[in-house]
């Protein structure tokens, strides 16, 4: 039995905020009692955790670890270590590798991959269609019941919504959720950036905020007419917030993520051309930031996801309007929100439950708690900590990240997952099993 | 620049005063007049920017003096000089203006003060681009010495002992100045 | 006048600048007029000095103007063309710079189709001066230059004079960075600018303050738009615009904004037209007007060398980095 005491349990779940030890047994939490109760038992370690939040491991419903295909930008197990030094014990991965996740073969590839890694839980998200390209559904009782948990053709939307349709229909079935990346690339085409003011002083072709707005209003009527779950990737517009706030008053089953960089930048992130800055959705205006933060703080906006999304810098040192879209994330999404906790933007409640607990019910998965008998997934964070995030704390493969040389607040000390330490001081712990 | 202002320093030491410059202009353009050459082709061409005025004046008196027109043009050497990778500040073009075309003329050179001699030898290297002088002669209103290439005045105001470190101003009533040749020791220009 | 040798470390854009460096541009640009004017076109004051064009996208007039620029100040000027694609040439821009650069060049003047390209080079390349002679839709500074160095002229006004003029600029301006380096000029000169053409091609982010200060007007009415204007600027519509959907057809555009003299004659007296080149006669502008007596366009030309000469003299002449 291990012991974890004198820190601030934080667990939304079952809304401890306090004073609270927590013992692990048998890979999964045993109990959270009152700081110091029953300490004197006998314990296989006692881990002191003064002066940190005991908070349950991060779920990123979010990540591309580019394996198979794209093992120069990441792998899995480089994904898998950087999920756990930023706290994440369950990362979604999206199934825009190459070959497309769409068969249960690719999905065993990752799974076998992540268990050798044996760093974070790797959980597969199957494509929606074949290959990704929208023509025919992909298997997806096969990919569910080979451990798939939502279904996304991430990178583009599903065009047809016959298909939609017909997809959402099956995933319903299934239990599994469908996460949409929503964007007409016909009102986005040729976009590098948000469509804006800015954008026409920088002479860069924009993506309308309303590419985004109209698929997620089809998408939320096709989730009414079906009664399927939808789930909308990394929003980025007010527009969307407000209607995924009326469809989910109006019973629609709906949830929805968005980014840490979408939540703390804005477009001016890009004014001097910095390709590191640019991603799909782009980043988009002040006023848009703010209602994405209002739409966090009521809960339309269920979860915070890093869309951790790797590129070597040939993609990405080159033209803006030529680079690669997209930035890293899983090693800097907590630190964000920590900050945001301190500036008392967000609850550290709802901060920490839009981490764990909400994606956690947005995917139906058993993990993002501490209540007694879950997976002992626990991350203790040191939230006093101040650190300059710079290119050599990046353990990814790639280094695309806007976030260099900004002073981070909070930082991840201890990983457990399914109850075995897997992240000691900062440190890697080699050799550990997982149970 | 410190053409604006009309203060002159106390550090800088008058050595040659206004009536002198007078005299000394007096005299190069008498000087010019006399010389046993071509009268009816000269001309004269002041260096901007220090020598613009100068020539002016020179110009002038030889008007009195011959009582006729005689032509005169001013040029810009920047485009011609031999240092600019080396100095700090942009270099601003003031302009060339020749309303005359310079072949067969009798020109005289004008400057302020003749030093190492690489400005006039940018000047002379402008002059040939605009045409083929008769003859091309130079006039100074002071000579501090130190030349660094092998150029020598034909009319000159005032000869100036100095060290090479030092510096010569002129000031000038077109400037909004006393007419006015000024010697900074190398010790004092540090403070300005 | 104190003039910041860093200050023209380079010339991306006309954005950024502030109006005494515009004016000071303007001002020995036209000290440069006389120099083309002589019989010996040519000045010492860039010998030795090693001038680069790398065109990555198709031009004649633009990378002509910069090579007898760089050639009339006796630099050693080079010329690079290529399609500029990337990928399709197997060597990226910046590559292709390093690899430049490592040949030691003093200035590196680019064109490419890419919005930004300038500033990342300027960026990347550490002792070379970069000239933006336009990229993408971004900013064409020289042309701004040219273009408010030949109204100077006409009017007779020294730069500093030239304000509260009212510019009229025609055509699809979403797409002109040449738009955008002259909306950037007038601002800073003091003159008035209204953008005419259908709501496809002028956005209504050019007229917010975040895009250019918000002093900006747009009308979507060619007669409206030209009224009491001194200056009206017609740009060059790019015939795949069509293709684009951007415009129905040609004709359609032609209908409602071919800029002719009949339209003109709601214009100030003494209007005068501007055409950056090459024209699409009796499409964008009738050829009456293009070729009559309030066409500047020839000026234009003329100009653009000096301007050029004036931008690679006080670029190649700039005292070294490392005395700074």
């Amino acid at each position: 039995m291990i012991r974890i005491s004198n820190g601030i349990v934080v667990d939304p779940a079952t809304d401890r905020d306090g004073e609270f030890d927590v013992l692990i047994e048998d890979g999964k939490i045993l109990d959270v009692v009152p700081r110091g109760l029953g300490a004197d038992g006998d314990f296989e370690r006692v881990i002191d955790a003064s002066g940190c939040w005991i908070i349950p491991g991060l779920i990123d419903l979010h990540v591309h670890l580019r394996e198979p295909g794209q093992e120069w930008k990441e792998t899995v197990e480089t994904g898998a270590l950087a999920a756990l030094k930023g706290g994440f014990t369950s990362i979604c991965c999206m199934p825009n590798t190459e070959p497309a996740i769409d068969s249960e073969e690719v999905v065993r590839y990752i799974l076998d991959k992540a268990a050798q890694a044996n760093y974070s839980r790797v959980l597969p998200i199957g494509a929606v269609t074949k290959a990704r390209v929208g023509k025919e559904m992909a298997p997806l009782s096969e990919l569910r019941e080979a451990g798939c948990v939502a279904f996304s053709d991430d990178g583009d939307p599903v065009y047809n919504a016959g298909i939609m349709r017909r997809a959402l229909e099956w995933a319903k079935m299934l239990d599994a959720p469908i996460s949409c990346h929503e964007e007409d690339k016909d009102i986005s085409c040729g976009g590098c950036m948000n469509e804006s003011a800015l954008s026409t002083r920088l002479g860069l072709t924009g993506m309308p905020k309303v590419a985004e707005d109209v698929m997620v209003a089809r998408d939320i009527e096709l989730a009414r007419d079906t009664g399927a779950k939808v789930h909308f990737c990394h929003v980025s517009t007010a527009r969307s917030v407000e209607l995924i706030r009326r469809a989910k008053n109006d019973g629609i089953p709906v949830t929805a993520e968005v980014t840490p960089h979408h939540l703390v930048l804005t477009e001016d992130a890009v004014r001097a051309y910095d390709t590191y800055a640019k991603m799909s959705p782009p980043l988009r205006e002040e006023e848009e930031r703010e209602l994405l933060v209002e739409g966090v703080k009521d809960g339309t906006l269920d979860a915070i996801a890093s869309d951790h999304a790797p590129h070597e810098d040939d993609v990405k040192k080159i033209e803006f309007a030529e680079a690669a879209m997209g930035i890293l994330g899983l090693q800097t999404s907590l630190p964000l929100m920590v900050s945001f906790i301190e500036d008392q933007v967000l609850t550290r409640k709802r901060a920490i439950s839009s981490l764990a607990e909400a994606p956690a019910r947005a995917f139906g998965l058993p993990y993002g708690t501490l209540r007694k008998n879950a997976p002992a997934d626990i991350v203790i964070v040191d939230p006093q900590k101040e650190w300059q995030f710079e290119r050599e704390d990046v353990v990814s493969k790639s280094f695309n990240s806007p976030f260099y040389g900004r002073t981070m607040k909070g930082k991840v000390r201890d990983v457990f997952v399914q109850g075995v330490l897997r992240l000691e001081n900062e440190e890697v712990v080699l050799g550990g099993q997982c149970k | 620049m410190s053409d604006q202002e009309h203060h002159i320093p106390d550090f800088w030491k008058e050595v040659v005063d206004a009536e002198t410059i007078e005299r000394c202009l007096t005299r190069i353009s008498y000087e010019i007049v006399e010389k046993d050459r071509d009268l009816q082709k000269l001309a004269l061409v002041g260096i901007r920017t220090g020598g613009e005025f100068i020539a002016q004046r020179i110009h002038q008196k030889i008007q009195e003096i011959e009582n006729r027109e005689v032509p005169f043009g001013v040029i810009d050497i920047t485009l011609y000089r031999d240092d600019l990778s080396d100095s700090l500040e942009q270099p601003t073009l003031k302009g060339t203006d020749l309303p005359f075309s310079l072949s067969g003329h009798r020109i005289v050179l004008v400057d302020d003060v003749l030093y190492t001699g690489r400005t006039v030898r940018a000047a002379l290297d402008a002059i040939i681009d605009f045409g083929r002088p008769a003859l091309v002669e130079l006039a100074v209103l002071a000579d501090r010495g130190h030349r660094e290439l092998p150029i020598r005045p034909d009319y000159v105001g005032k000869n100036l002992p100095t060290h090479k470190d030092d510096f010569v101003r002129v000031r000038l009533r077109e400037g909004g100045y006393t007419d006015g040749i000024y010697l900074i020791q190398a010790h004092d220009a540090k403070k300005g | 006048m104190n003039v910041d040798s860093v200050r023209f470390q380079h010339l991306l854009g006309i954005e950024g600048l502030s109006r005494e460096d515009l004016i000071f541009l303007l001002e020995n640009s036209q000290q440069f007029v006389e120099v083309s004017q002589r019989d010996l076109k040519k000045v010492p004051a860039l010998r030795g000095k090693t001038i680069i064009n790398l065109f990555l996208e198709p031009s004649t007039r633009t990378r002509a103007s910069f090579e007898i620029a760089g050639k009339r100040l006796s630099a050693d000027t080079i010329n690079i063309s290529g399609s500029g694609t990337s990928v399709s040439k197997g060597e990226t821009l910046l590559d292709t710079a390093r690899t430049l650069q490592a040949m030691n060049p003093d200035i590196l003047v680019v064109r490419h189709r890419s919005s930004g390209a300038a500033h990342f080079l300027s960026q990347e390349l550490t002792r070379t001066a970069v000239v933006n002679a336009g990229d993408g839709m971004h900013e064409h500074p020289t042309q701004a230059l040219l273009d408010c160095l030949t109204l100077c002229q006409h009017f007779e006004l020294a730069p500093s004079e030239l304000k509260g003029k009212n510019i009229t600029i025609v055509g699809d301006i979403r797409h002109s960075r040449v738009a955008r380096s002259n909306i950037w000029a007038h601002q800073l000169l003091g003159n008035k600018v209204t953008l005419v053409g259908p709501a496809t091609l002028v956005p209504h982010e050019f007229a917010d303050e975040e895009a250019f200060g918000g002093g900006v007007r747009i009308c979507h009415t060619l007669r409206e738009g030209v009224e009491g204007a001194d200056v009206v600027m017609v740009l060059r519509i790019q015939l795949e615009r069509q293709s684009d959907n951007f415009i129905p057809t040609l004709e359609e555009y032609t209908r409602q904004y071919c800029v002719t003299p009949q339209v003109l004659e709601g214009a100030a007296p003494g209007c005068v037209v501007l055409h950056p080149g090459p024209a699409n006669r009796g499409i964008e502008i009738s050829s009456t007007l293009y070729e009559g007596t309030q066409s500047l366009v020839e000026k234009q030309v003329t100009n653009g060398v000096a301007v050029r000469m004036a931008t690679l003299f006080l670029l190649g002449s700039r005292g070294r980095k490392e005395n700074v």
